[in-house]
């Protein structure tokens, strides 16, 4: 809908202050989108790519030349400018894309999940380039099911289930407002019935799962529970394997916010 | 509107520099199958004294062939400049969903694609026509002259709109698995129900058909250029397919703008 290809059945979204239902050739002018499939123009070359989608958006002819070499330098692309599209790896044809986004110098840059399926050397890379665009100040909109990445990549988050919006915030704030909790586990050699009983009692524990020698508690707050769980341990004297403490992720809270039942 | 006229022009220039890469490929594509045709029916035959001659005195089937011909490579290359392309780009390549992105109304985007066809349908006329006009036996040349310049214009650039216009809409609503019979059920029904062979006027003794064929583009295009190039022949009256033409390119236009919009903006 914000990218003008659907139409809304309600409400009202603007883009640098124009209505997409509106304007929608005006708000185009101010996107720049990266789609899931590759819609790269297979009958051009690499750098063609970039100089006619900077022509479409009435970049004059030397500006887009310069940009499309810009962008290319930029993207590390240089060497295949001359290459038939068809011809790139996936990896590098994402790149082109992002490239291809970039060259009329868009208000709002779209990022349709842009890692799903990719190996992770190109993912990687592709995260350094994102973060680059933020800190030269790009705007950008990225969706994505790996929660993971909205936690490292995004400043905002809005989690939407159903076409309902759940949630929207910082990644801190939604992990504070929506009880992530952090996982400790702690690995006992015997049984841990008992440490499992005093974990129970413990200051901000949510509740305490049982695995053979294993303790798992879920606590709202991190501070001091794992402490408090290796010293009792001490105190009943079960000698300690392993503990550790997992801090709150964002796919805790997405979980408890749609919940766990399977989608279609 | 500047601004949608450079995105326009700009749409424009990427389908030329396509076309002038591809051009050894479009060159062969629209050349092979009138070349062929006028061998075979205006060199061979009346080499080999086979039966085939213009159904009037003095008329050679040749002369039958120029116009037909030259509007069966402008309705040919409007689907395949027009209707292949975009079947690929809507299924396998997506790359439609990225030209609509080109600030402009969609509509305009599908308006660059009629007008990219009907440039090429014109560049194949213009191809086509030196081949059926020379390749011939001798004694068989075809009796070609433009009895109203104005009117050959005319009924050349709208034929090129039109065939463009229906690449379109072939383009838009066709189901890309089935892009084989695309051939089958439309371009050879069309070229051979076309009066690409013969022209309308002679179809009296089968009068359906004569009916019938009144629903295909192409037999306006074939008598438009019949009517100004070989006005020896019997052709259809000049406002019919006048009014067929601008009509068609008008509606057909219309057509398959608004349904390439409606497919690409859901």
């Amino acid at each position: 809908m914000l990218t003008t290809t659907v139409v809304p059945s309600g409400g009202r979204a603007l883009i640098s202050g124009l209505d997409v239902r509106h304007h929608p050739a005006e708000v185009k002018r101010q996107i720049g989108v990266v789609s899931q499939a590759n819609t790269l123009d297979r009958a051009l070359t690499v750098w063609e790519n970039l100089y006619y989608h900077g022509r479409f958006f009435g970049v004059p002819r030397a500006q887009a030349r310069a940009r499309a070499d810009e962008l290319l330098e930029q993207f590390s692309l240089g060497e295949r400018a001359d290459a038939m599209v068809f011809q790139l790896s996936g990896g590098l044809a994402q790149r082109l894309m992002i490239a291809r986004a970039l060259v009329h110098e868009p208000q709002v840059l779209f990022l349709d999940e842009p890692t799903s399926g990719i190996d992770p050397q190109t993912r990687i890379n592709l995260w350094r380039i994102l973060g680059d665009l933020h800190r030269a100040g790009q705007t950008t909109l990225l969706t994505t099911h790996y929660m993971e990445e909205a936690d490292v990549l995004c400043e905002r988050i809005a989690i939407i289930d159903n076409g309902k919006a759940l949630a929207l915030g910082t990644p801190a704030e939604l992990k504070r407002k929506h009880g992530a909790d952090t996982v400790i586990t702690v690995l006992v050699e015997g049984d841990p019935a008992e440490l499992a009983e005093h974990a129970e009692r413990l200051d901000g524990v949510r509740s305490v799962e049982r695995e053979g020698s294993l303790v798992r508690v879920l606590a709202t707050r991190s501070d001091g529970v794992l402490a408090r769980l290796v010293e009792t341990a001490a105190e009943l004297g079960l000698p300690v394997r392993d503990a550790a403490s997992l801090p709150p992720s964002l796919e805790t809270v997405f979980l408890a916010l749609t919940g766990r039942e399977y989608r279609e | 509107m500047t601004g949608y006229g450079h995105t326009f022009l700009a749409l424009l220039a990427r389908d030329i520099r396509v076309l002038r890469r591809n051009f050894g490929q479009f060159l062969i594509r629209t050349i092979m199958q009138p070349l062929l045709f006028v061998f075979v029916f205006a060199y061979v035959f009346p080499k080999i004294g086979q039966g085939f001659h213009g159904g009037s005195a003095g008329i050679s089937f040749s002369t039958v062939l120029v116009p037909g011909l030259i509007a069966v490579a402008i309705n040919f290359q409007g689907i395949q400049a027009v209707a292949l392309p975009l079947v690929q780009e809507f299924s396998v390549s997506k790359e439609i969903e990225d030209r609509v992105l080109a600030p402009v109304p969609v509509w305009m985007v599908g308006l660059e694609k009629i007008v990219a066809g009907a440039i090429q349908s014109l560049i194949a006329a213009g191809v086509v026509f030196p081949i059926v006009f020379l390749v011939h036996a001798h004694g068989a040349a075809p009796k070609v002259h433009i009895h109203d310049p104005l009117i050959f214009v005319f009924a050349l650039l709208f034929a090129c709109v039109l065939a463009s216009a229906l690449g379109l809409l072939i383009g838009t609503v066709l189901d890309p698995r089935k892009v084989t019979l695309l051939f089958a059920v439309v371009v050879l029904p069309l070229t051979f129900l076309g009066c690409v062979y013969y022209p309308w006027a002679r179809l009296t003794p089968i009068l359906w058909l004569k009916v019938l064929v009144l629903f295909n583009p192409l037999v306006y295009m074939t008598e438009g250029l019949r009517t100004s190039l070989t006005p020896e022949l019997p052709h259809m009256p000049i406002w019919a397919f006048m009014l067929a033409l601008v009509g068609g390119s008008a509606g057909l236009g219309l057509v398959s703008l608004r349904t390439f919009t409606r497919r690409v903006v859901t």
